[in-house]
């Protein structure tokens, strides 16, 4: 037995690498259906647990997406004038809030199937769009595009674009009008003011 | 027809005057967005009070298969004019494809009931005459919310306009029985977007910009067919 423990550890030690090298559909992929299949078998989580299915988010999805690069991106211009505590407090709320959203859609879904699109990139490519298609009977299929980009940490997710719709894109305009009534702070509290609202209305 | 154009006419004029009053600083995809809020209310209230609380006893009571049923057949007449759209954007073998859904969903599908079609690999499509008139260079101008309808802009609206007039649903008779067909598939429709809708009430901060942008840049997408020009974020 002790003769197995050494490859194994090395295997481990080459193993990591590997994964964070795995390419971004695979990841994707990976991470989809893993998810899922979690949510199919959790029975508080089908039961309407909501605390644990964003355990679940944190767990497994979180560590795939770039929040700051997110951040940055919905902030657009005002993001070089904020101070580096209000980024940090920007993209924590922001966060927050998508994993909020996240959970929501994840717990309407209702075991449609994937339809993983092989990538369409060049192997030296450090910033790709993934396409998953969500298929259900009787209507159009849902397109979901992941942005990717690669980081020394793998590869990190900085938009999802569900139906062709950006989700950072979306709220430019909702930061971008917060900012010019009521400055960053006001956009921090409002973010947090919300994200405060939706942890009460789920509670109930 | 006649009557609803003359209607959403009124509407506009009424949309100009309101605009001059206010000096907000404001989108210029949306020139009258104060204008729009107020429609934007209205409808709200029209959903909150009657068609919500409608569609979510519709939800509880039918089985999701039996709603999804519902929702084939529907769907099914569609595929008619999404044909006749891919044909007008040049797009034959999607136009081929629509038809041939709606001919193996009629009979083997059994008056639609069925997707059929889905299974033996014939996608369906989301096409309308708002998206042709995108897809031949029409701008989309304003963006409108229209009463009871939502989100619109000045060309959408009048493609909305077209695929009302060309619906197969409008030519049923006898009249009651159009008019209940009418109610089913829009409580039916509601009912599927439940889920959709408490999401977006989660995710905005001004659900009004929010549900407008996500339109415009649904729209965009759709007469794309997915593929837009893609503005790169900076």
């Amino acid at each position: 037995m002790k003769r197995l423990i050494a490859p194994f550890i090395l295997f481990c030690v080459f193993l990591a690498p590997a994964f964070a090298q795995e390419s971004p559909d695979a990841l994707v992929k990976t991470v989809t259906l893993e998810v899922v299949d979690l949510i199919a078998k959790d029975k508080e989580i089908k039961s309407g647990n909501r605390a644990k299915l964003v355990e679940v988010i944190e767990q497994k999805v979180l560590p795939h997406f770039n929040f700051t690069a997110m951040t940055a991106l919905a902030m657009g211009q005002n993001w070089g004038k904020a101070t580096p505590e209000q980024k940090k407090l920007l993209a924590e709320q922001f966060k927050t809030l998508l994993v909020r959203t996240y959970a929501s859609a994840l717990a309407a879904y209702s075991e449609q199937k994937f339809d993983f699109r092989p990538l369409r990139a060049k192997p030296t490519d450090t910033d790709v769009t993934v396409n998953v298609r969500v298929l259900q009977p009787g209507a159009q299929a849902v397109t979901i595009d992941y942005s990717m980009e690669k980081t020394a940490n793998g590869w990190k997710v900085y938009d999802v674009m569900v139906g062709g719709v950006s989700l950072v894109a979306n709220y430019r305009t909702e930061f971008a009008n917060t900012v010019r009534n009521s400055g960053i702070d006001g956009l921090i509290k409002d973010l947090s003011a919300k994200n405060k609202s939706l942890e009460k209305g789920a509670k109930k | 027809m006649p009557r609803v154009l003359r209607l959403l006419l009124l509407l506009l004029l009424g949309a100009l005057g309101g605009c001059a009053s206010s000096g907000e600083e404001r989108d210029p995809r949306d020139p009258f967005e104060g204008f729009n809020r107020g429609i934007y209310r209205f409808n709200d209230e029209v959903d909150t009070w009657v068609a919500r609380p409608v569609a979510t006893v519709y939800k509880k009571a039918l089985h999701p298969e039996i709603r999804s049923r519902v929702g084939n057949f529907f769907s099914n007449f569609q595929d008619i004019f999404i044909g006749v759209n891919n044909f007008l954007q040049g797009k034959f073998a999607d136009g081929v494809n629509d038809w041939a859904r709606f001919a193996f969903n009629s009979t083997f599908g059994l008056l639609g009931i069925h997707d059929v079609a889905s299974e033996w690999g014939l996608e369906k499509h989301n096409e309308d005459f708002g998206q042709t008139f995108g897809r031949w260079g029409a701008p989309s101008g304003p963006y409108l919310v229209l009463p009871f309808l939502g989100s619109s802009t000045v060309r959408d609206g009048v493609g909305t306009g077209f695929d009302y007039y060309f619906a197969p649903l409008g030519e049923v008779r006898p009249i009651n029985l159009r008019n209940t067909l009418y109610g089913v598939y829009l409580v039916n429709t509601r009912a599927d977007l439940l889920d959709a809708s408490r999401i977006l009430e989660e995710a905005a901060l001004d659900r009004y910009v929010f549900q407008r942008d996500a339109f415009l840049q649904r729209r965009q997408s759709l007469i794309y067919d997915g593929n837009p020009p893609r503005e790169k974020l900076e």
